[in-house]
């Protein structure tokens, strides 16, 4: 285990600094001078005052050859300090710190809704008997997933804000203030929820331990219950990765549509005005988020399937019996799952 | 838009008759006459476009931004957007040397600041030193303002005396800008970084409450506050207890908000949105921005456009009219010259950019540029055709330019479009790599002529030596009489024409929704806000 557990950190640390590399190469290739940009102004036909720039360029280190600066940015990151937003003179540190906890209590709301929802969709398309039912539902989620999230917070917007008066329509916080936006963020991630989930749920309908339960007179809401879900689970465990994902591509539009503050509007005003250390800032973050997520989601994979962990053990031949016990095949944890239905039924 | 903004009180009078502003504004914040007196109290909420980048005035150069910070901060001048003369604020009085390089202001007696510190001439000092040592990058606009500044010395308590090492007529007017406006050495002791953190001390008629960096601004009312602008509409203290500034960058959103009551004014009001706002009872105020209208900077070095009777048949090649029709609405106007109109000093040159297709073609048969099969000219082997660089920037410049593209088509010109971000804008500026470069500069004054065409200032057409402007554009810098000033900068308008350095197309317009029960939001003379006459009815 220990092992194990070393090899996913050396992974994820390993993936951090990548992503801190390829995007310090990347920023700095870019076409044009962030300085120059701050210097101008916003291109207000002042001519730019070459000293002036200078004196920023050496203010932010910019002058120094392209290797020593990236030792030099490397350097500060390991301790902490990200440097300064060029637009705003703010540390970075602070800027993304005060971005962070509004982003957040959105994803973690918008999570909360997608998994309810997606999951009593799933069930609900794959519980039901009536095909035009089972149609209609298994339909949603394509078209919760087509449909631009910029389209949808607009319409919550004018439904709930602008015509009920329940909500507000702009920099929201409490509940009250994150419901719309973390529903418009919940649909898309919902609806790809929802899809796997049903794919899971159909599939293991499918086996014949379901038959075994059913004819031992359990009914299909118990057997839905109590074993059809615990399975179907994983693979909708296994695309937390993904979701992360769409969460903070989605919170760049849901948040500039909602005027809130967060990760998602620092990102889109950094990348507008080029803001280098911001940019890279938030690059980092999001590296830091998608290997955190995926580095949980691996040490998690054990306590829900054991199997996970138990085809990578070689070591230990008694803990290989373990898991055979716990059921390593998929024919040994339908037969468990099967003698269980028996047993329960 | 993002961008943007003279003398003796004797002088004003002059200014005024010869400075033709053009009405800045069709319906500038007027509360309808039915409003009844002006109601001190409540509190205004108001929705930004886009996040200020900084709280201090001197440091600020987007529209948003100064919506903010003119309001913490008092000008040592103001300007009157009727006339665009220039009026008492901060300082009394003052006189300017003959040669325009020494400025010897007499502040008001009893001004502070609002961590009470008295405003003294050793205040004028500090601000202009403490800009000058931001830096041209950090605040580029106040630091233009101050070229040549050798120092300012304060003369006795209330006397302060600024010189310049070189004339510097455009001065006067730059300090009725919030960008030199004065500040507290609290403010002016701290660092550039630490002066964008919002405890900005100014001796305005509001103070910083809150802001926070990319979504909110709070501004409380400055109490005590006697020492308004002779420009405002009343003395005394502003009506608004506190003004509330949220960042709603999403144009439908901020409509809906005030629509819904949820705003009392927003920031960028499209054209589109008008009808939705104007059914709850609300208006859009607009304005023209003054300085240089939207046109192209052509570029005299590169490919046809170096041929000068190419640059000059282009002139009249627009129908500048169809254009804000098809495009922009009525509250834009069509630009007449090589300044917008509403900048004092502005020549009108509409006889000359009047639509004639038939002498454009003339003119261009006549250099040569003859129809080749498609249709676009050509000569020896030269197609007629280049490109023009911009930025969205403004809403409306994709559209202005593809229906340019077709009107300069129809006489056998091919104009592409050369779409880029922001960044690659600025970078392809400094570079001077493109054929035509599409954009304008505010300012409430002529000077932006020298800013936008002189040698030492952007150039963005590129060009040499032209002795007849250059001497101009000087002139007018060392020239105090605002007739004289004037007469010059007509010259320089001409000569920017003759040369074909520039064309316009449109002149840009500020518009502001504001809900029924918002009244008199004013526009100041550089077309931006004004909340000290601001109040709200039936709150």
């Amino acid at each position: 285990m220990v092992g194990y557990v070393g090899s996913r950190v050396l992974q994820a640390i390993w993936v951090l600094w990548a992503a801190f590399t390829i995007s310090f190469l990347v920023l700095y290739a870019l076409p044009s001078d962030p300085v120059s940009m701050a210097a101008d102004g916003a291109g207000l036909g002042t001519p730019v005052d070459k000293a002036a720039v200078a004196q920023m360029q050496a203010r932010y280190g910019l002058d120094k050859p392209l290797w020593e600066q990236y030792l030099t940015a490397l350097g500060n990151a390991l301790t902490g300090d990200l440097g300064r937003s060029i637009n705003t003179g703010q540390p970075v540190t602070e800027a993304i710190g005060d971005a962070v906890p509004p982003t957040v209590g959105l994803a973690a709301l918008a999570l909360l809704l997608a998994v309810i929802g997606g999951t009593i969709l799933a069930f609900a398309a794959t519980y039901t008997q009536r095909p035009w039912l089972r149609n209609t539902l298994s339909a949603a989620p394509p078209l919760g997933v087509s449909v631009p999230t910029f389209w949808t917070g607009l319409l919550l917007l004018q439904l709930f804000s602008f015509r009920l008066h329940w909500f507000p329509a702009f920099g929201g916080t409490g509940l009250r203030g994150t419901l719309l936006p973390a529903l418009t963020l919940a649909l898309p991630i919902g609806a790809v929820l929802a899809q796997v989930l049903a794919a899971g749920l159909e599939q293991t309908w499918r086996q014949p331990f379901t038959d075994v339960a059913l004819a031992k007179g359990a009914s299909r809401w118990w057997v839905q219950r109590r074993h059809i879900a615990r399975l179907a689970s994983v693979p909708a465990f296994t695309i937390a990765g993904v979701l992360v994902g769409t969460m903070l591509a989605g919170s760049v539009v849901v948040e500039s549509v909602f005027a809130r503050a967060g990760v998602g509007r620092l990102t889109q005003t950094s990348v507008l005005n080029q803001d280098i250390p911001v940019v890279q800032g938030v690059v980092l973050l999001s590296a830091l988020i998608f290997v955190g997520v995926n580095l949980a989601v691996d040490l998690l994979y054990p306590l829900l399937d054991p199997r996970i962990t138990g085809t990578r053990r070689t070591r230990s031949a008694r803990t290989r019996v373990d898991s055979t016990a716990s059921g390593v095949t998929s024919v040994a944890t339908t037969s468990t799952d099967a003698a269980k239905a028996a047993r329960d039924a | 838009m993002i961008r943007s903004r003279h003398r003796l009180a004797a002088a004003v009078g002059a200014l005024a008759a010869v400075a033709t502003v053009v009405g800045c504004g069709s319906d500038s914040g007027g509360s309808g006459g039915q409003a009844g007196p002006p109601q001190p109290g409540g509190t205004l909420r108001y929705g930004l476009s886009q996040a200020p980048t900084c709280s201090d005035p001197a440091q600020a150069a987007s529209n948003q931004t100064i919506y903010v910070a003119r309001q913490i901060v008092d000008s040592l001048t103001d300007q009157d957007p009727e006339t665009g003369a220039i009026t008492p604020w901060l300082a009394k009085s003052w006189q300017v040397s003959p040669d325009a390089k020494v400025f010897t202001f007499e502040l008001a007696d009893g001004v502070t600041f609002s961590d009470g510190t008295a405003l003294t001439a050793d205040s004028v000092r500090d601000t202009f030193d403490a800009t000058v040592k931001l830096g041209g990058a950090k605040a580029a606009l106040a630091v233009s303002y101050l070229t040549n500044y050798v120092g300012t010395t304060a003369v006795d308590k209330l006397t302060a005396r600024v010189e310049f090492s070189q004339p510097n007529a455009q001065f006067l007017q730059a300090t009725s800008t919030p960008q030199l406006g004065i500040l507290a050495q609290s403010t002016n002791a701290e660092p550039a970084e630490a002066r964008c953190a919002g405890d900005n001390i100014g001796s305005g008629p509001f103070t910083y409450t809150s802001w926070k960096q990319d979504s909110s601004a709070t501004l409380a009312k400055r109490v005590g506050y006697t020492w308004g602008s002779a420009v405002f509409g009343h003395q005394g203290e502003a009506y608004l207890d506190k003004i509330e500034f949220t960042v709603v960058p999403e144009s439908g959103v901020r409509t809906g908000s005030l629509a819904s009551g949820q705003l009392d004014a927003i920031s960028d009001a499209l054209p589109q949105d008008a009808p939705q706002i104007e059914a709850t009872g609300g208006r859009v105020l607009s304005t023209s921005n003054p300085g240089t209208p939207f046109g192209f900077q052509l570029n005299v070095t590169r490919g046809p456009l170096r041929d000068q009777a190419v640059r000059q048949a282009l002139l009249p090649a627009l129908d500048r009219k169809q254009l804000v029709d098809t495009v922009l609405g009525p509250q834009f106007k069509y630009a007449t010259g090589s300044l917008a109109s509403a900048t004092p000093a502005y020549l009108d040159q509409s006889a000359r950019l009047a639509y004639d297709p038939a002498k454009a073609e003339a003119a261009l048969d006549q250099a040569g540029w003859l129809p080749g099969a498609d249709g676009i000219r050509t000569k020896n082997g030269e197609r007629l055709s280049f490109s023009v660089t911009f930025s969205q920037v403004f809403a409306g410049n994709q559209a202005i330019l593809e229906l340019t593209q077709q009107q300069l088509r129809q006489i056998g010109v091919d104009l592409k479009l050369d779409l880029v971000s922001g960044p690659e804008s600025t970078a392809k500026m400094n570079t001077k790599d493109y054929d035509s470069f599409y954009g304008n500069s505010t300012r409430a004054d002529g000077d932006i002529l020298r800013t936008s065409f002189a040698l030492t200032g952007r150039n963005l057409s590129a060009r040499g030596p032209i002795p007849a402007l250059d001497e101009a554009l000087d002139k007018q810098l060392a020239t105090n009489d605002p007739a004289a000033r004037a007469e010059l900068l007509a010259t320089v308008q001409k000569l920017v024409l003759d040369n074909g350095l520039y064309l316009p197309t449109i002149e840009l317009s500020q518009a502001i929704g504001v809900a029924g029960h918002t009244q008199d939001v004013k526009f100041e003379a550089s077309a931006r806000l004004q909340f000290f006459d601001t109040w709200l009815s039936g709150h």
